[in-house]
């Protein structure tokens, strides 16, 4: 029997996953915090990863790691919570931000090695094609009212956010577009109809 | 014997998640940034045993539901947070305890 590496690499990775999330619920400071749940996110991809879920792992990675992440972190940021924290400047956030870009490399290493090392599994499809085209089959022919009301969902939030946040603010500047485009010459220009006017001839 | 990896590895990692992220909600009372992120982490504990029974079962309709319950829980921190600035510009707190003017 060959030694199991993918025991090992699963384990590796849940240990990681495990305490990035303990992280996540009992750090003090909320970007710190959010650090961690990129951390948890990444590594949850690379255990999709080895089961063969390589489309979903990607749409983990592109869309909380990307996003959602960089949403969080915003926020975060904008509400100024703890105010003795901002004048430090980001010295503060240095040894988080390199701790977790550290273990992500490694984990992307990780990957990567075990690929040299564990023979390739059968694929997950009983068809054999790859784990896209078997989601994108399924999507696209079985689910495809479920897709397009995904599809309203996402369009419905964003409405939702913006109406959340937008302010009017009384005294800001702007600009009436319909009333830009319906000015009329006359508007602007007044033509004055009056006599000419010669210059008198100045006396020595 | 050491043995392979099995589903039960998977749905025991879910498990360990979720319980964090129930726990992390019951620590967190003052933060409401942490209780969403408690959420997305039980969302993606939850997407974790999709994904695994979806490959050890051989059925698609797993992934596809992950897909979709991605999908909802982006749709779902973007509101989240978005109420999330509109509560602290009115109340300047994002305390829980301090979030009560709709109690009676």
């Amino acid at each position: 029997m060959t030694f199991p590496w993918d025991l090992v690499f699963f384990y590796t990775f849940a240990t990681v996953l495990v305490g990035a999330a303990l992280c996540v619920i009992s750090v003090r400071n909320s970007v710190h915090a959010a650090l961690f749940l990129v951390l948890t996110f990444f590594t949850s991809a690379a255990l999709w990863l080895l089961l063969q879920a390589e489309f979903l792992a990607i749409a983990l990675v592109l869309v909380y790691v990307g996003a959602v992440m960089v949403l969080f972190l915003f926020v975060v940021m904008m509400l100024d919570i703890n105010t003795e924290s901002t004048r430090e400047g980001f010295i503060r956030y240095l040894p988080v931000g390199i701790l977790v870009a550290v273990v992500m490399l490694g984990e992307m290493l990780a990957l990567i090695g075990m690929k040299q090392m564990v023979a390739v599994a059968a694929p997950a499809d009983p068809a054999g094609a790859s784990n896209t085209a078997w989601l994108g089959n399924a999507l696209f022919r079985g689910y495809l009212l479920p897709f397009e009301i995904a599809a309203v969902i996402l369009t419905v939030a964003i409405v939702a956010a913006i109406m959340l946040t937008l302010r009017q603010r009384v005294n800001t500047r702007k600009q009436n577009p319909s009333v830009q485009v319906a000015v009329k010459a006359s508007d602007r220009v007044r033509i004055v109809k009056m006599a000419s006017a010669t210059k008198e001839a100045t006396t020595p | 014997m050491i043995g392979h990896l099995t589903l039960a590895h998977y749905i025991g990692l879910g498990a360990v998640l979720f319980c964090i992220s129930v726990a992390g909600i019951f620590i967190n009372r003052k933060n409401v940034i942490v209780l969403l992120m408690a959420i997305e982490l039980m969302l993606l504990a939850v997407n974790m045993n999709f994904v695994a029974f979806s490959r050890f079962l051989g059925d698609v309709s797993g992934q596809v539901f992950v897909f979709f319950i991605l999908t909802v829980a982006a749709a779902e921190s973007a509101i989240g947070l978005a109420i999330l600035v509109v509560l602290f510009r009115n109340r300047a707190t994002i305390n829980v305890g301090e979030i009560d003017s709709m109690k009676g």
